[in-house]
């Protein structure tokens, strides 16, 4: 697992943040050069992201978060805002397998129950969000442990580099 | 119980018995990268300690996003992919020779086949009977060092297609009604295998269209069974010894059953922003538009350029309206050259680009201005994909959009068939 507890604050968005949202294509020719593509994540979603969030923050969206593109820059720009987790309602699924193999949780809960602005703490052992600011407490489901293992080592270059293979 | 489709490959190629939600290592008989993910899946690729491909000889670089390059640094990105396809042996199709899902279909794709892209609509080849899906670069990096990769087996959806179309109907309308009933999250996860009389009768280039949007209801892969049309795609382009019969078994199991009646489907608009949002061309008359997009992988077939040839044939454009064609392939390119269709378009009053991707994605060839609005046959619509978050998109079928360039506006093609 990554750091058994996170703490951050909560950035909300809606449903279907698309992979064109969170790294729209007319910045294709940055995608080589990852600092400055990074520095417009989000930017459609919500322009001010880049510049408001915080290492450890969270991501919380609404239903089918990450749709679209098979763009791995999506999730990887996310990760280098420092971004912590995304938390969402149901995931895309290439989304979903990029975002674990470049280390990055994404917790499926109801994310109803979080506001904007939220201070959230992410329980990993206990596989609960716990919102600090209302009190209220969630779970998340359960990944494929194959997907957890490659989440524990970092993501799927270190899995395979520590196991060789995928190892069952 | 008998096995899908989906399961019924998994489990050939894992060597389990493939149930769905069980999770399968399966061997890759097909791997691939295009110039926009490909980059990032090479220096993955280079991070791994691998130094060699699995199998070069399955293994291809496409470039037809950005072709030709509109910037300094695609330009570098493609000579990083074609040093890569260089050093490592692999194959590589240039720009202009098409866009990456229709070469698959054209030069590799088998039934019974895994294959995996750097590329959503990686599920195009579905159309063949070929189990394919798109994933992300890290993904395709370690398939292409392995020449394998896991699966969760899919549980299948089920659609049942019968009833003919009426004319100026076609497979895209089926597939955004089908999509706006689903949902853009309706398919998640799950493998949609298309079954019927419908479906019997369609043309490849028709099961393409399909098969190619079954991403947008969040589907793995969107699957035909094999016939006398996959046979006949399959000699055409000089593999004929690839046919396999496949069909699933008669008493598999099905997550969901949907049954669709095209004679009683109309022309589809998929309105901004979600590819979702459906509605009836005709009840969208009156919707300016400032440019019209025929191509891409959805529908830049030969069979779509020659229903907009038909519509615009001795007709003009609306002045006010861009035309832009792009032909999927140089085998479509050269075949509507040679049918007349290319003369037809160009007559009319359409750019004509090269090859490839072209306006979709939002580089070059068509980026749209503030609020202006777009009508394209492509698969998507989100804010921001053809290059402006202060523009719109509609998606439609080449006998909409042809209908469209000539009015100007959003219009149902049935009249001027």
């Amino acid at each position: 697992m990554p750091d058994a507890i996170l703490r951050g604050k909560a950035f909300k968005f809606g449903d279907n943040i698309s992979t064109d949202l969170i790294t729209p294509g007319r910045y294709t020719d940055l995608r080589s050069n990852l600092p400055e593509l990074a520095k417009h994540v989000m930017e459609d979603a919500d322009p001010s992201f880049a510049e408001k969030v915080k290492p450890g923050d969270f991501i919380v969206a609404g239903k089918n978060f990450g749709l679209g593109s098979s763009r791995e820059h999506a999730p990887l720009v996310i990760k280098m805002s420092g971004v912590s987790a995304i938390l969402a309602k149901s995931v895309a699924r290439i989304f979903f397998r990029n975002a674990i193999n470049q280390g990055l949780p994404v917790l499926i809960c109801d994310t109803d129950q979080v506001d904007a602005g939220d201070e959230i703490e992410v329980n990993f052992s206990e596989g609960t969000v716990t919102v600090l600011t209302s009190g209220n407490r969630l779970t998340f489901s359960k990944m494929p442990q194959l997907m957890l293992d490659i989440l524990s080592e970092g993501g799927l270059i270190n899995y395979i580099a520590r196991y060789g293979d995928f190892k069952f | 119980m008998g096995k899908t489709l989906s399961e019924g490959i998994l489990d050939e190629k894992s060597g389990v018995d493939a149930r769905a939600g069980d999770i399968v290592i399966a061997p890759i008989d097909f791997v691939f990268v295009q110039d926009t993910t490909g980059p990032l899946t090479v220096r993955q690729f280079q991070e791994s300690a691998h130094k060699h491909l699995a199998s070069p000889e399955r293994t291809a670089v496409f470039l037809d996003h950005a072709v030709p390059s509109p910037a300094r640094q695609l330009s570098n990105d493609h000579l990083f992919l074609r040093r890569f396809a260089r050093e490592t042996g692999c194959l590589i199709r240039e720009g202009g020779n098409g866009i990456c899902h229709q070469l698959v279909a054209e030069e590799f794709a088998n039934p019974g086949d895994i294959i995996i892209g750097s590329d959503s609509h990686t599920v195009t080849a579905g159309a063949l009977g070929a189990f394919a899906t798109g994933m992300g670069s890290t993904d395709v990096a370690i398939a292409l060092a392995l020449g394998k990769t896991w699966f969760r087996v899919p549980e299948s959806f089920k659609v049942a297609i019968n009833g003919g179309f009426q004319k100026g109907v076609c497979a895209k309308d089926l597939v955004l009604y089908l999509i706006g009933t689903l949902g853009a999250d309706g398919a998640t996860y799950k493998a949609l295998e298309f079954d019927g009389e419908t479906v019997a009768n369609m043309t490849m280039s028709q099961r393409m269209t399909i098969s190619n949007m079954a991403v947008e209801a969040g589907a793995k892969v969107g699957l035909f069974a094999t016939d006398g049309v996959t046979k006949e795609y399959l000699t055409a382009q000089g593999r004929r010894n690839k046919y396999k019969a496949l069909c699933p078994d008669r008493d598999s199991d099905y997550e969901q059953v949907i049954t669709v009646n095209a004679a009683e489907l109309e022309p589809m608009v998929a309105m901004p922003h979600t590819v979702d949002n459906v509605a009836p061309a005709h009840t969208l008359a009156g919707v300016k538009i400032d440019q019209v997009f025929i191509g891409t992988c959805t529908n830049g077939r030969l069979e779509d350029l020659a229903t907009a040839a038909t519509i615009l044939s001795n007709k003009k454009c609306h002045p006010d309206i861009r035309l832009i064609v792009a032909p999927a392939s140089r085998q479509v390119f050269t075949a509507a050259m040679k049918a007349g269709y290319v003369q037809v378009l160009v007559t009319a009053g359409a750019i004509l680009v090269p090859p490839g991707c072209a306006a979709c994605i939002g580089l070059h060839q068509g980026v749209l201005g503030d609020n202006e609005v777009c009508l394209s046959t492509a698969n998507r619509n989100f804010k921001g994909r053809m290059g402006n978050p202060e523009s719109s998109i509609y998606l439609a079928s080449p006998a909409t959009a042809a209908a469209s360039a000539i009015t100007g506006e959003i219009t149902d093609p049935r009249k001027m068939l």
